[in-house]
């Protein structure tokens, strides 16, 4: 799955099948046919549940929305495979949980929004950010990843002037 | 005694650093060390169980069949067990349940390590299906990032502060000040963590345990070889339980490397959490209860997890490991002295050596012989440690 945008970049999922891009994207897990339990990230094969025997995971969108478990800030640069950028600038990571399926899911913040504009509890929305830029085969290519970032009414104002 | 129950006769350590030389080396000086405090020959060693190392190259992923080779062949059986930070537990346990099946009467279980420089990267390759590869490409997610989430969440939801978490390090600092075989023994003031640069809010350098080379062995025997070799088994520390229970699903706690924990949509959580459930098997086991415990060695990853450990070992309630910190009742000379050999904060983690070597200071300080750290009349204590993909490890050694 690709995207193009603005100035002929073209953006491509960093992990196929985890994630939907455009307007509003949502995560993809799996939900079992049987017993109806989640799994993130997708997968096929057996369902987690120990109490259940199916091998029949069905692809299915995950909540968009969800609230703070837990969160950071990352103030090095990741070893690789994390691709970071030169120089290095601090960003945030949140787990967030998603009620109705009952999981937590780790991911970054948009950059800018810090560790000090999250709090444990706080409404989060799923995003996509550019997590890094690379030519593949003469063709400018943002690598995008699933962002959690503030949601409700202080969301505005935490990631205004965010494009 | 139990007949459940096996001895240690023997442990030995190399001491931890920073050399990045063979890990052999290190784990040679630990067995060497631990068949003389055993007062026994290699030869008489029946079984070898090895804690391998992933950084080592394939000697290290055959870590008994290296170190058998290295003190020379004798026949020995052997196996080499890889659980992550459990690893020396997990070998432990394997030497104990062929003892207790009667195909051994000696064994051996060793460690070593060899690490390189600044945060654990994943193992070499491009690994699209791997989530210990995937967490560092899509998420920078370091060892420290899942660390800081437990941490934040006291501050959140407990209060706890930079100062609670800068105290484990103060205290743990002065614990390891006199242990030869700590790498770090330098007293730390609280002023020392705070002015120390963030690595992943709110942890900073000093509240997070380094990476070291060192090594850790130990000798463990039947009941029945220990009693013939030393006629009495009076003051003689014995391992009591060993746990390595695995998580119950669902799983609800983000641990590494995992993206997402286990859905709660169907199967409601588990009256205990994994890390909870690895100390209350072990508890189970021995027929003990926390409050029988004289001292316990956690893996303080970070100063933060030290304080997690309380509450899954129940020494407190859940929201009050700050409040028995600040008591004194986890520093030496209190009720239940946590890391008297100052802990991973002094060592430094040396992923095999490390759930062996705190079995080792239990025996140390149950022999009294833990100079300049002894915990008075030590009568029993217990480990926990966890390391990941849902290893862990306890081990109950009393007298």
């Amino acid at each position: 799955m690709s995207v193009s945008a603005a100035g002929g970049v073209t953006r491509v999922p960093a992990v196929e099948g985890w994630f939907t891009l455009g307007d509003e994207p949502h995560l993809i897990g799996c939900r079992c046919a049987a017993c109806g339990t989640y799994v993130f990230p997708p997968r096929s094969g057996a369902c987690p549940n120990p109490n259940c025997d199916s091998e029949d995971l069905v692809p299915t969108p995950l909540s968009r929305v969800g609230t703070v478990w837990s969160y950071t800030e990352n103030q090095y640069a990741p070893p690789p495979p994390y691709r970071a950028a030169e120089p290095f600038e601090p960003y945030a990571l949140a787990a967030v949980q998603l009620d109705e399926e009952g999981i937590i899911v780790l991911g970054q913040v948009p950059k800018g929004i810090m560790a000090a504009d999250l709090k444990v509890g706080m409404p989060m929305q799923l995003e996509t950010d550019v997590l890094y830029r690379e030519v593949v085969d003469g063709v400018d290519t943002e690598f995008m990843v699933y962002v959690w970032a503030p949601a409700g009414p202080t969301a505005a104002k935490s990631i205004g002037g965010r494009s | 005694m139990s007949d459940r129950d096996l001895v240690v006769l023997g442990v030995g350590m190399h001491p931890w650093g920073k050399w990045g030389r063979d890990f052999t080396e290190y784990g040679m000086v630990a067995a060497r060390a631990a068949l003389k405090d055993a007062g026994i020959e290699w030869k008489d060693v029946e079984y070898v169980a090895g804690a391998d190392t992933i950084r080592n190259g394939y000697p290290g992923f055959i870590a008994g069949s290296t170190f058998a080779q290295k003190l020379g062949w004798t026949g020995a059986s052997i196996s080499s067990n890889y659980a992550a930070c459990a690893s020396g537990a997990h070998s432990l346990q394997a030497a104990r349940a062929s003892i207790l099946a009667g195909f051994c009467d000696v064994a051996m279980v060793i460690g070593a390590d060899t690490t390189p420089k600044g945060f654990f990267a994943p193992v070499g390759g491009e690994r699209k299906t791997d989530p210990d590869w995937l967490r560092f490409h899509l998420l920078g997610a370091t060892n420290p990032v899942y660390f800081a989430m437990f941490a934040r969440r006291r501050m959140d939801l407990y209060g706890a502060t930079s100062e609670d978490f800068a105290q484990v390090k103060v205290k743990n600092s002065r614990h390891g000040l006199s242990n030869p075989y700590a790498r770090f023994r330098k007293e730390n003031a609280i002023e020392d963590v705070l002015n120390s640069p963030i690595v992943s809010d709110p942890l900073r350098l000093l509240d997070i345990c380094a990476t070291s080379d060192g090594a850790a062995a130990m000798i463990v025997t039947s009941r029945a070889f220990a009693e013939k070799k030393l006629g009495s088994l009076k003051g003689v520390p014995r391992i009591r339980a060993v746990s390595t229970v695995t998580p119950t699903y669902p799983q609800t706690i983000l641990e590494l490397p995992d993206f997402a924990t286990d859905s709660t949509a169907v199967v409601a959580p588990p009256a205990r959490g994994f890390k909870e459930s690895l100390c209350w098997a072990a508890y189970e086991e021995a027929g003990m209860s926390p409050s029988d415990m004289n001292m316990a060695e956690v893996y303080d990853l970070s100063t933060a997890l030290e304080l997690d450990w309380y509450e899954h070992l129940g020494l407190c309630a859940p929201g009050e490991a700050e409040g028995l910190l600040r008591s004194g009742a986890t520093t030496i000379g209190g009720r239940v002295p946590v890391n008297p050999s100052g802990g991973l904060s002094c060592f430094g983690e040396a992923i095999p050596a490390q759930a062996i070597a705190q079995v080792c200071e239990l025996t140390w300080q149950l022999r009294g012989q833990a100079q300049g750290r002894q915990v008075e009349g030590a009568k029993a204590g217990i480990t926990a440690n966890q390391g990941l993909f849902g290893n862990g490890s306890s081990v109950i050694v009393s007298v």
